[in-house]
């Protein structure tokens, strides 16, 4: 049976989406503390970031207007990161001209099936009078409803006359309605207006002389951050209304957003930029070495890490430092070939792999999301573990410590030799090499957590010897002792700084740029994440409807459009 | 191939209203110098040579101390040991040796650094950086091709050192079947064929980006300056599609070297050295091709040697250089130097596709200078000196070439301002801080 999407049926019949929204939130896998008081920060006004919508959140809108069912066809430029995050990195990239003809090639591939003769009953909203004349009217229709979703706000009259326009002479040029109109939709989608998110600003009447989102911007804000896609029908009916400008109506729409199951999307989102996972794209495991290690092993790692997650944050509403301890995940097939642990796929032949929950027992040395296989894995060259690079993530993804590029003229000879007979074990190698003077500092601070993971090898599979010699995974974190990655699971879990670290990467991926950790909007969220039991929901709503997240200074030339 | 065409069909603006019926056709008066003179170096109608090229090959890790500076310099130089695959190519290649990047104080982000140096003659301060020298080049000479450059990548990744800016990094193909697609798929216009059939939904396309372009271009009024320069790249790379839609309307010139290559087949990319040698084997033909057809004029290869190993082997070739003894009867890194030889190897397999294209009495290489840079000297210790540099081709007759040129202690931006002066980019210094240099390298300008 074809699903439409939610937006779909809105663009098809003009039903309201409350009704599927309250379905959603029934059995909602989330319940927010309403109660809980967002943090009463000092206004910080920050710069305006243009970002460039990321691959996710250009599909997300496509499935949203369009359905699921059509494809993109292209493919998108590559990302950028910094300061940890693409989220950042997507506030200073462009277009390339490589890029732009995938983005043309996009547009127009998805216009075409938009109005192919499967879709145009569904999602255009009037046929026009002759098959090969233009239709100025039955396009403007068309182009109002779809382009306040795909500009996240209504169009002008200067912009729907322009798309009018295009589809009228190119329904000229081509004798036919439907190619002239997929033309324009086409043009649409290619629009810098869709690919980047244009935030504009107005002046705040409760703050005279400073300035704030318009309604619009705040309903792409909060809907790119819970749910990592534009905003659906009710948010911009809010924006419009102005209701998203009361404390209440904000209030209301984060409170319906949360509760609906599309937050776990955005959740996923965070946490796969956070982590890094896009390097999954170009991790490899020496077939010969890892024959265990599949591409299907490599996508299973990730998603039993996010389904950790979304399990323990969401679906319990758990504490966030237990990522790192908990015994509970779950497992596949796949998955458990490299864990060694028994996992029956009940499915029919042929079934894609099934997802079965599964528990460590307490005294296995394995649990939390530190020894599953994304993460020992990713930080792990092609052919053998890395301490170095796992303690390195460790420092710059969990506890957001900038670990310093290694020096200039160093000898490495005897580093991760992995068949020198002297050193059989990654410890011994590195102590050898950490005589160094130059290198000492930065690898007493790196390496003794990755040798924690040393129990994993490259492919995450765990071990107790190398080279036939035991391995010591023993160590300490800034003075908190660990032997082996269960306990240094527990020292994460209880460092202060894993879950301010947190705090501020979720906040600067809400506002795209880098958060110095001195901000008082961060210091509160901080403080009120702490005290509220470290709760990832919670502490979602509490940015989301803070002060801070809309504060903004106003870019010297920008005039308020005029819809 | 065809390359016998009436002189009446010169008029392309004749053309078009004979193809509309000779209804009344709003297209851009053409480029009508199409035919090549008798020995195919240059066209006929207006004496001009054929278009010069440019390419960049950037091939990390360096090489090894000792094994490849030549012990003569000028012309009479004989190639070191490390270099000796390119003995076929001399008369056609330059060796520069001696230079070096500047740190000015500076963290080094080894493996970074150099490549940035390299690329835009300065360290960028976060994402700000100069645009890349191909790019400069591409503005140039690229303008009135379909692409204005091609990036590719032998081990699967996506990154380039090309950039327009620090915001808009032109991303590298790593399938050799996604470019075939691109170049020679069905939006190839053949200049060398008979029959010539503008489309009408070109027209079309074309008429709709006109109706909308002042729509976009208001997005611009309501922008700060720094997001506004983002958009000028949007705008940019909307008039590369403009400009292939225009070319679409033109007949092409026809080139009697293009011929289109077969279909690529789609194949497994990735680091180990097999599958970087196959891509290279593809790309090769695919680029040599492009420049022969008209297709680009400017191209940047990135061999990525950092991750590059083996099948089997739990190291890389950048793990290697770092970690593999010296041995003592051999005077160097015997898997690091098989890495190197490797990929030599693959540039000189890469050079034989240009010149396996003829154009009369010279070949595709012959109008193209492909520059050679690396990120260390010497990468076992990270060295940011007495860098190799080289460059093969004359680009027509813009680069003079066979010698070994030695520029102890200078930037190693003397060679990228050079060869961009060589392109006519207006240019009479580049780079930033130390790395500035307004001193061309006389010996390659001709």
């Amino acid at each position: 049976m074809r699903v439409l999407p939610r937006i779909v049926t809105v663009l098809a019949t003009g039903a309201s989406v409350v009704a599927l929204f309250a379905a959603c939130s029934a059995d909602a896998p989330t319940g927010v503390a309403a109660a809980a008081e967002a943090p009463k920060a000092d206004l910080v006004a920050r710069d305006i970031v243009t970002r460039r919508l990321t691959p996710e959140q250009y599909e997300n809108i496509i499935a949203d207007v369009f359905g699921p069912a059509i494809t993109l066809g292209g493919r998108f430029e590559p990302e950028l990161r910094m300061g940890g995050l693409l989220a950042v990195g997507s506030g200073t990239v462009s277009v390339t001209a490589a890029g732009m003809e995938q983005y043309d090639v996009m547009a127009r591939k998805i216009a075409t099936q938009v109005v192919d003769t499967r879709h145009r009953k569904i999602l255009i909203p009037c046929q026009p009078k002759q098959d090969k004349a233009p239709d100025d009217a039955c396009v403007a229709k068309f182009m109002e409803r779809v382009g306040r979703l795909i500009y996240r706000r209504p169009l002008t009259g200067m912009e729907t006359k322009a798309y009018v326009k295009a589809a009228h002479v190119a329904t000229e040029k081509t004798q036919d309605f439907y190619s002239g109109l997929s033309l324009s939709l086409g043009a649409l989608l290619a629009s810098p207006k869709f690919i980047f998110r244009q935030e504009m600003v107005e002046p705040d009447p409760d703050h005279p002389g400073q300035f704030r989102l318009d309604a619009y911007a705040k309903a792409s804000r909060l809907s790119f951050f819970l749910w990592n896609a534009g905003p659906d029908l009710q948010l911009l009916d809010a924006a419009e209304k102005g209701t998203l400008n009361t404390d209440q109506g904000l209030a209301h729409e984060v409170d319906r957003m949360l509760a609906s199951r599309r937050l776990e999307t955005g959740v996923r989102a965070f946490f796969t930029d956070n982590f890094g996972f896009d390097e999954f794209a170009l991790l490899t495991k020496d077939a010969a070495l890892f024959p265990k290690f599949s591409a299907q092993v490599a996508a299973d790692a990730q998603e039993q890490t996010l389904k950790t997650i979304v399990d323990l944050l969401l679906t319990n509403r758990g504490d966030y430092r237990d990522i790192f301890t908990t015994k509970k995940t779950f497992m596949t097939q796949e998955l458990g070939a490299i864990y060694r642990v028994p996992v029956i796929n009940d499915g029919p032949n042929g079934a894609p792999d099934t997802w079965k929950p599964f528990e460590f027992s307490a005294d296995d040395p394995r649990g939390g999301i530190l020894t599953q296989v994304a993460f020992t894995s990713l930080h792990s060259p092609p052919g053998r573990g890395s301490p170095t690079l796992r303690g390195k993530a460790l420092r710059e993804v969990i506890l957001c410590q900038k670990v310093p590029a290694p020096p200039a003229a160093v000898n490495f000879n005897i580093v991760q030799d992995t068949n020198n007979q002297v050193y059989k074990t990654a410890r011994q190698r590195l102590n050898a090499h950490a005589t160094e003077s130059m290198c000492t500092g930065c690898h007493k601070i790196i390496d003794p957590m990755g040798l924690a993971l040393e129990n994993f090898d490259g492919a995450g599979a765990y071990r107790t010897t190398e080279n036939g010699a035991s391995l010591d995974t023993s160590g300490a974190l800034d003075g908190k002792p660990f032997n082996g990655a269960a306990e240094l699971g527990r020292v994460i879990h209880d460092h202060p700084a894993t879950a301010s670290c947190l705090v501020n990467r979720l906040s600067s991926y809400a506002v795209g740029q880098s958060l110095a950790n001195s901000d008082p909007w961060l210091t509160e969220s901080q403080k009120f994440f702490a005290a509220n039991g470290y709760r990832l929901p919670d502490l979602m709503r509490a940015i989301a409807t803070s002060d801070g997240f809309y504060r903004v200074k106003p870019p010297a030339t920008q005039t308020a459009a005029a819809p | 191939m065809h390359n016998t065409i009436s002189t009446k069909l010169m008029n392309r603006r004749n053309i078009l209203r004979g193809m509309f019926g000779g209804a009344a056709v709003t297209v851009g008066l053409p480029f009508l110098d199409c035919f090549l003179n008798g020995n195919g170096t240059a066209l006929a109608a207006t004496g001009k040579s054929l278009p010069a090229c440019f390419g960049t090959w950037y091939q990390g890790l360096g090489f090894n101390n000792g094994r490849w500076v030549p012990s003569k310099t000028g012309r009479d130089y004989e190639n070191n040991i490390e270099l000796k695959m390119f003995d076929k190519f001399k008369p056609r290649m330059n060796i520069i040796s001696g230079t070096k990047y500047f740190m000015d104080g500076r963290p080094l982000e080894t493996h970074t650094t150099g490549w940035q140096i390299a690329s835009t003659g300065m360290i960028p301060l976060g994402a700000n950086s100069g645009p890349s020298l191909d790019s400069q080049i591409a503005d140039v000479i690229g303008a009135r091709t379909r692409f204005r450059s091609i990036e590719v990548s032998l081990d699967g990744s996506r990154v380039s050192f090309s950039n327009r800016s620090g915001s808009a990094r032109n991303p590298s193909e790593p399938s050799p079947a996604a470019l075939y697609a691109r170049i020679f798929g069905p939006e190839f216009k053949d200049p060398n064929a008979a029959n010539f059939h503008p489309d009408a939904m070109v027209m079309a396309r074309q008429s709709v980006l006109t109706a909308v372009a002042d729509e976009r271009k208001s997005m611009m009024a309501q922008l700060g300056a720094g997001d506004r320069a983002r958009l000028d790249e949007y705008f940019t790379a909307v008039r590369q599609i403009e400009h292939q839609l225009d070319l679409e309307m033109q007949k092409p010139q026809p080139l009697p070297a293009c011929t289109i290559p077969g279909k690529v087949p789609e194949i497994a990319v990735g680091r180990t050295v097999g599958e970087a040698e196959h891509a290279n084997k593809l790309f090769g033909q695919l680029i040599a091709h492009a420049l022969a057809c008209g297709q680009t004029r400017v191209f940047n290869i990135l061999t990525g040697a950092n991750g590059l190993r083996k099948p089997g082997s739990t190291q890389t070739w950048h793990s290697w250089t770092h970690e593999e003894p010296i041995d003592e009867k051999l005077g160097y890194q015997p898997e690091v130097t098989w890495f190197i030889n490797w990929t030599n190897n693959q540039f000189v397999a890469f050079l034989d596709a240009l010149d396996s294209i003829k154009e009369g009495d010279k070949t595709v290489l012959d109008r193209t200078v492909v520059l050679w840079q690396t990120d260390h000297g010497y990468a076992r210790t990270h060295t940011m000196d007495m860098l190799p540099i080289l460059t093969v081709g004359g680009a027509g007759g813009r680069i003079k070439s066979g010698q070994h040129i030695a520029l102890l202690g200078d930037p190693a931006t003397r060679i990228g301002l050079t060869v961009q002066q060589a392109f006519e980019v207006p240019l009479t210094s580049w780079g930033a801080l130390s790395n500035t240099t307004s001193k061309t390298v006389t010996e390659l300008l001709a």
